[in-house]
C-alpha cells in the first residue's frame, strides 16, 4: 500500500486495472458507472486516501466525468479525502454504543495517541474518528480498521491498548 | 490480540431454548459457514424444491400465504411486494437484497450473513427465480467488508457446485449473485436511495411513485428486500407457507431476529418466535437474563432508533394495563401516544443511570449527520434539533427549548420525500412525551444535571420479579 501524501503521476497498476475489469462486468453493457464505489474502494486500499488526482483517473477510467467521481467520494463517510495515518481507528458513538462506554473507550483513546479526533499521529501511523451505527451494538463498544475493517468488540481500555501496542510494532 | 468475528450466542446450550428456530437452527454447527457442511445439513432442498417443482407464480403464493413482512424494518408484506413486481416484455428485472444494516441497535443481517452466509445465498436463488430475475445483487454496507468477503467466498462455493450461474441444476435457469459495497450511509438502507448508490451515485431517495416494482435499478422493475426476509423463504418454501403462518400471533407470522443491546445481562441476538411477551424477552434466562450490574429497567426502544422510545412501565404493558407482546401489532398498541414499534427489532434497553436527554441528542447527532439534504424540513430540522438538545445536555437549555424540539419534530414529520426525516422526529418527540421532567430538570438544574443521573423516572416503577409475576397468575 502507497502512503503517499503527494501524487504527482498517478498511474493504476496493471493489477488493479484487472480487478476493475473484473467488477465492470457485473453490471450490463453501458452501466459502468455502478463500478464507482467499489473501485474507490479498491483506490482507498491502494493510496490510502482518495485525492483529486486519484478521482480524475477513476473518472477517466469509467469514462465518466469528474464531478460524477468527486459528489459520491464527498457523500459517503468511508471515503477519506486527505491522508490518514497508517491505521485508522473507527470507533462506533452511537446510542447502544455509548450505554455500554463507547465515549469513554474514545476519551482513552484520544489521551493514548496524543491526538484529536481526524488528526495523525506525527510517526503518521495512526489516526482516530468516531462513526455512526456498526450494526455490532450488543458487542459494544467496537472499532474498526480499514480497509479490511478488521473489527474489535467488547472493548475495554487494555484491550485497546493491546491494539495499539501490536499495530505500533507491526512493520 | 485474537480478532474475533462475532461468536455465536452459546452462552446458554440450545436445549433450554424451547422455541422453533426457522432460520438459526444450525447456527452452532461446526463449519456451517461452508458449502459442504451446509449442504450436508438440509442447504439448498429449497433450490431444488423450486426449481424442479414449482413455478415463479407458486412460490410467490407461498409467500403471500405465510405472511411474511419485510423484516428490515417496514414491516410490508412480502408477497405483496413481490406480487406488484412489473413484467413488461424485453425489460431485465432485478431483485436487490438490502444488506445496508444501518439502524442504530440493530445487527442481526451481521450475524446472519458472518455465520450462515449460504442462508441468504438460498434464499436469494429462490426468490430470483421467483422474480424472473437473472441477475441479483446483494448490497452490502461497505464497513462489513469481512461480512463481503465471507459472501463472496460462499458465491464461489455454490458457483462451483452448480447452484449458480447457467443452467442451475440442469432446469434452464441461470442467475449471477454480485455482492455490491455501499460506501457508509444510513440513508442507502432507503431502497431508493440504495438503488441510487448501486448506479453509482450519491444515495438520495427517490420521490415514489414510481416505485421500484415498476422502475427501479437502471429503470428496471425492481424488488429489495432486507436479508432477512431472503433467509425467510428458506424455510417456507422448505415447509410450506401454511406451516410458517402457524408460527407467531395474529398477522405477525413466523419467527424474528431480535438484535439485543444496551444495558442488558445477555446482548445478542435472538430468534423468536412472535408473540413471546416482551417482559419474558427481557428478563427470562432463555432470552437477555435481566437488566446488568443489578440495575432497573428504565426504558427501552424496542425496534431500532427510529423507533418511539418508551418508559419501562408502557414496553412491559400497554396503556390498558395489557401484556406487551413481541410482535408488529401489540408493540404498535396505544399508536405514538403509548406505543412503539417492532420495526427493526433493534432492542436497546436503558438502566436507571442512562440519560434519556444524551440518549437523545447522540440520536439526533445520527440523523443530522445521515441526512442526505434533498430536503430542507429534514436537513434543516435534524441540524437544528441537534443543536438544542445539545445545548439542552451542557446546561444551556431553556424551557422554550423543550417545546421548541416538539415544534420542529412535527414540521418534519411527513413534510420529506423519505421516511428519514420521520425516523428523525420520533425519537425526539416521544423523549419529550414520557420524559418531560427528566428534560425540564437539565433546564432548572443545568449544573446537577451535568454531574448527577436523573434517575428512574415516574414511569419506570422497578418490577416483580418474573417468578413472582408468574406465581401471581
Amino acid at each position: 500500500m502507497h502512503s503517499v501524501t503527494e501524487h504527482n503521476e498517478i498511474e493504476f497498476s496493471s493489477d488493479l486495472i484487472n480487478k476493475f475489469d473484473e467488477i465492470v462486468t457485473r453490471y450490463p453493457q453501458g452501466k459502468q458507472k455502478s463500478a464507482l464505489l467499489p473501485v474507490l474502494h479498491l483506490v482507498q486500499a491502494e493510496y490510502g486516501w482518495v485525492s483529486p488526482e486519484v478521482m480524475d483517473k477513476v473518472a477517466a477510467y469509467l469514462q465518466i466525468k469528474p464531478i460524477e467521481v468527486y459528489e459520491v467520494a464527498t457523500f459517503y463517510t468511508m471515503f477519506f479525502l486527505r491522508p490518514q495515518g497508517k491505521y485508522v481507528l473507527e470507533v462506533c458513538r452511537t446510542g447502544p454504543c455509548c450505554l455500554v462506554g463507547a465515549e469513554k473507550i474514545m476519551a482513552h483513546i484520544e489521551k493514548t495517541l496524543r491526538v484529536k479526533e481526524g488528526e495523525v499521529t506525527a510517526d503518521g501511523k495512526f489516526s482516530w474518528r468516531g462513526v455512526e451505527c456498526l450494526a455490532a451494538c450488543g458487542m459494544a463498544p467496537v472499532l474498526q480498521i480499514g480497509p479490511e475493517y478488521t473489527f474489535y468488540e467488547h472493548l475495554t481500555e487494555e484491550s485497546v491498548d493491546k491494539l495499539i501496542e501490536s499495530l505500533k510494532n507491526k512493520i | 490480540m485474537p480478532i474475533r468475528l462475532l461468536s455465536p450466542i452459546s452462552h446458554l446450550p440450545s436445549e433450554f431454548n424451547m422455541a422453533r428456530k426457522l432460520l438459526l437452527e444450525n447456527i452452532n454447527v461446526p463449519g456451517i459457514h461452508t458449502f459442504d457442511v451446509y449442504r450436508q445439513n438440509g442447504g439448498y432442498r429449497s433450490v431444488e424444491k423450486a426449481l424442479k417443482t414449482m413455478s415463479p407464480d407458486a412460490i410467490v403464493e407461498e409467500v403471500k400465504t405465510s405472511g411474511l413482512r419485510g423484516r428490515g424494518g417496514a414491516g410490508f408484506p412480502t408477497g405483496m411486494k413481490w406480487s406488484f413486481l412489473a413484467k413488461p416484455e424485453g425489460r431485465e428485472r432485478y431483485l436487490v437484497c438490502n444488506a445496508d444494516e444501518s439502524e442504530p441497535g440493530t445487527f442481526k443481517d451481521r450475524y446472519l450473513m458472518t455465520h450462515i452466509p449460504h442462508l441468504l445465498i438460498e434464499g436469494m436463488i429462490v426468490a430470483s427465480f421467483a422474480l424472473g430475475a437473472k441477475t441479483s445483487y446483494i448490497y452490502v454496507r461497505g464497513e462489513m467488508m469481512p461480512q463481503i468477503r465471507i459472501l463472496e467466498r460462499a458465491i464461489a462455493e455454490a458457483k462451483n457446485a452448480g447452484f449458480l450461474g447457467k443452467n442451475i441444476l440442469g432446469s434452464g435457469y441461470d442467475l449471477e449473485l454480485y455482492v455490491q459495497p455501499g460506501g457508509g450511509a444510513y440513508i442507502c438502507g432507503e431502497e431508493t436511495a440504495l438503488i441510487e448508490s448501486l448506479e453509482g451515485k450519491r444515495g438520495n431517495p427517490r420521490i415514489k411513485p414510481p416505485f421500484p416494482a415498476i422502475s427501479g435499478v437502471w429503470a428496471c422493475p425492481t424488488v429489495v428486500n432486507n436479508v432477512e426476509t431472503i433467509a425467510a423463504v428458506v424455510p417456507i418454501i422448505n415447509d410450506s407457507g401454511e406451516e410458517y403462518a402457524k408460527v407467531g400471533i395474529g398477522r405477525s407470522t413466523g419467527t424474528k431476529l431480535i438484535s439485543a443491546s444496551g444495558n442488558l445481562k445477555n446482548p445478542g441476538v435472538y430468534e423468536i418466535e412472535l408473540g413471546v411477551p416482551v417482559e419474558e424477552f427481557i428478563y427470562s434466562d432463555e432470552y437477555c437474563g435481566g437488566i446488568a450490574n443489578g440495575k432497573r429497567l428504565k426504558a427501552v426502544v424496542a425496534g431500532g432508533s427510529s423507533v418511539p422510545i418508551l418508559p419501562a412501565k408502557l414496553i412491559l404493558n400497554t396503556i390498558n394495563g395489557q401484556p406487551r407482546l413481541m410482535s408488529y401489532e401489540s408493540l404498535s398498541d396505544g399508536g405514538f401516544q403509548s406505543g412503539s414499534m417492532l420495526g427493526s427489532g433493534g432492542f436497546i434497553a436503558f438502566d436507571e443511570d442512562q440519560c434519556i436527554v444524551r440518549n437523545t441528542w447522540n440520536f439526533s447527532r445520527f440523523y443530522h449527520h445521515e441526512s442526505c439534504g434533498q430536503c430542507s424540513p429534514c436537513r434543516e430540522g435534524t441540524g437544528w434539533m441537534e443543536k438544542v438538545l445539545h445545548r439542552m445536555e451542557y446546561g444551556h437549555g431553556k424551557m422554550s427549548d423543550i417545546d421548541l424540539l416538539v415544534d420542529v419534530s412535527k414540521k418534519i414529520e411527513g413534510n420529506t420525500i423519505c421516511p428519514l426525516g420521520d425516523a428523525a422526529a420520533w425519537p425526539v418527540a416521544s423523549a419529550i412525551r414520557h420524559f418531560r421532567d427528566e428534560f425540564e430538570w437539565h433546564v432548572t438544574n443545568p449544573k446537577e444535571a451535568m454531574d448527577w443521573n436523573y434517575g428512574l423516572a415516574k414511569y419506570a416503577d422497578p418490577l416483580p420479579k418474573l417468578e413472582e409475576a408468574v406465581s401471581q397468575n
